[in-house]
């Protein structure tokens, strides 16, 4: 079997720097496994602003943002891209497999990083009761249909969840025409940041409804409306509150949760409602030589974040590699 | 007049009172630092944003590229900035930075691309 030095999973930002960082700090046999065809992870589909303003100093948008490091990783030939690559499989001592085109590899990795993101909670993970119409999308779904796609899947949406792709979403669909009917939010306060909620709700007049939550989903074959409530402090109805938005699309944006289903695989300690490696350190797993970084580690609000974490996990795989 | 204002200029997210004296702020406070007095003098006298979005394209690997102003836009011409972006088709490779329309709406602002795309590859 081939075996490589350092093979990363995944080419989002966390992947790209974790490669990066590990070649500054000799590493030299690097394979980057990413199953798409491009690299940028899912800063491809995030065209709005506000990337790098911490990592860079400069405001940039998400395709910007993953360019700069793309260019990098180009310019490095010890780092062996091999993209429309599905890592499947993995184990405990470190061995993978993958498709790629033309068939299935297996290797073997000295050291590995895990940098597979996250992926959005569904409208399954909260309960809604109703019917399951047509129009009913995560709302990180719903910015690659617009943004990578061309489509525009709904004309009357309500987003359900404050989170920042729920918010970015609001004014996205309001710019492309659509009507942005509510923001419902069960809390008392957003889950995104504030900047998102002015520059993105605020401005656009948007309703905002907070410490409120979707009764029911209404519609047979296309969603046709859905039941609003207010709540009190324990998240129950409020008698008598109960009002409907129409509308033909209902976004979900109530967070993310990683993706590691190839770490419980290999059987690494997962927490169990988080979905988080449990570590003493952060990057760390339980298994010696296996690193995680990026959104698999944890959610991170920030893809500046993102880097610089991952840039340590590149660095902590190198110095296990020196003593092996 | 005192007006709250949040700032969006960067994630901390910082609430602001400006001081409005016949249509001009005399005064910041809450800003943690200058780019927040900067905001909002701007959002109070000429409130703008940078326009992101995506432009369709033709015989290019993206679908979609996506785009955005290189300068702050009068909030006011989102809309119309919209629909001016709806009629546009890329069709040439792009790098990042390039130009896709130049003095954009005829305000002195470039539309540029934030990704790059190539020709697609048969
Ligand atoms: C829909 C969405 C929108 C977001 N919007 C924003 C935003 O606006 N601003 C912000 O700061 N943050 C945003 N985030 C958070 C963002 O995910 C992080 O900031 C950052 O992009 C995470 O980087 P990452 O590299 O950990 O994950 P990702 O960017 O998700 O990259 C993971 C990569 O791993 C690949 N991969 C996964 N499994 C496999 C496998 N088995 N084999 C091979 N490859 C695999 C994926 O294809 C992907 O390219 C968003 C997240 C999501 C999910
Ligand atoms: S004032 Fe400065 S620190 Fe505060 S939100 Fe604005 S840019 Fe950020």
């Amino acid at each position: 079997m081939i075996e490589r030095d350092l093979v990363i999973v995944g080419a989002g930002p966390a992947g790209m720097a974790a490669a990066l960082s590990a070649y500054e700090h000799g590493v030299r046999d690097i394979l980057l496994l990413e199953r798409d065809q491009y690299l940028g992870g899912i800063l491809n589909q995030c065209v709005h602003t506000g990337f790098g303003l911490d990592y860079f100093k400069e405001v940039l948008t998400g395709p910007e943002y993953a360019g700069r490091f793309i260019k990098k990783i180009r310019a490095v030939k010890d780092i062996e891209l091999s993209l429309r690559s599905f890592v499947v499989s993995l184990t405990k001592d470190k061995v993978l497999t993958y498709l790629k085109p033309g068939g299935l590899v297996q290797i073997k990795a000295g050291a590995l990083i895990m940098a597979t993101g996250a992926r959005e909670k569904t409208r399954e993970m909260i309960p809604i009761a109703g019917t399951r119409p047509a129009g009913i999308f995560s709302a990180g779904l719903a910015q690659k249909l617009i943004n990578i796609e061309g489509l525009l899947p709904g004309r009357e949406v309500v987003i359900v969840g404050s989170g920042d792709i729920g918010l970015i979403m609001a004014r996205r669909f309001t710019l492309e025409g659509a009507k942005v009917k509510g923001v419902v939010e069960i809390q008392k306060e957003t889950r995104g940041l504030t900047r998102n909620v002015v520059q993105c709700v605020e401005d656009f007049d948007i309703p905002f409804y907070l410490k409120h939550k979707i009764t029911r989903i209404y519609g047979r074959d296309r969603v046709e409306k859905v039941g609003v409530a207010q709540v009190d402090e324990n998240f129950n109805e409020i008698a008598g509150s109960r009002f409907d938005i129409t509308c033909d699309t209902v976004l979900i944006s109530v967070g993310l949760i990683p993706e590691n289903e190839l770490l419980e695989m290999a059987g690494v300690e997962l927490d169990k409602k988080t979905n988080v490696p449990i570590a003493k350190e952060v990057n760390k797993t339980s298994i010696d030589g296996v690193f995680v970084c990026g959104n698999a580690c944890k959610i991170y609000d920030l893809a500046d974040s993102v880097t610089r974490d991952s840039e340590l996990a590149g660095r902590m795989a190198a110095e296990y590699i020196k003593k092996q | 007049m005192i007006k709250q204002l949040t700032c969006i200029e960067c994630p901390v997210g910082c609430s602001l009172a400006a001081d409005i004296e016949n249509c001009r702020v005399v005064k910041v406070s809450g800003n943690k630092c200058p780019r927040g007095e900067a905001y909002a003098v701007s959002e109070i006298e000429n409130p703008v944003r940078v326009l992101t979005s995506a432009v369709l394209s033709r015989g290019l690997d993206l679908k979609m590229v996506p785009a955005r102003t290189d300068k702050p836009i009068p909030k006011a011409k989102l809309y119309e900035a919209m629909e001016a972006l709806k009629k546009i088709c890329v069709t040439q490779p792009l790098a990042a930075g390039d130009v896709i329309v130049p003095d954009f709406l005829g305000i002195g602002v470039d539309l540029i691309a934030t990704r790059e795309a190539g020709q697609v590859k048969i």
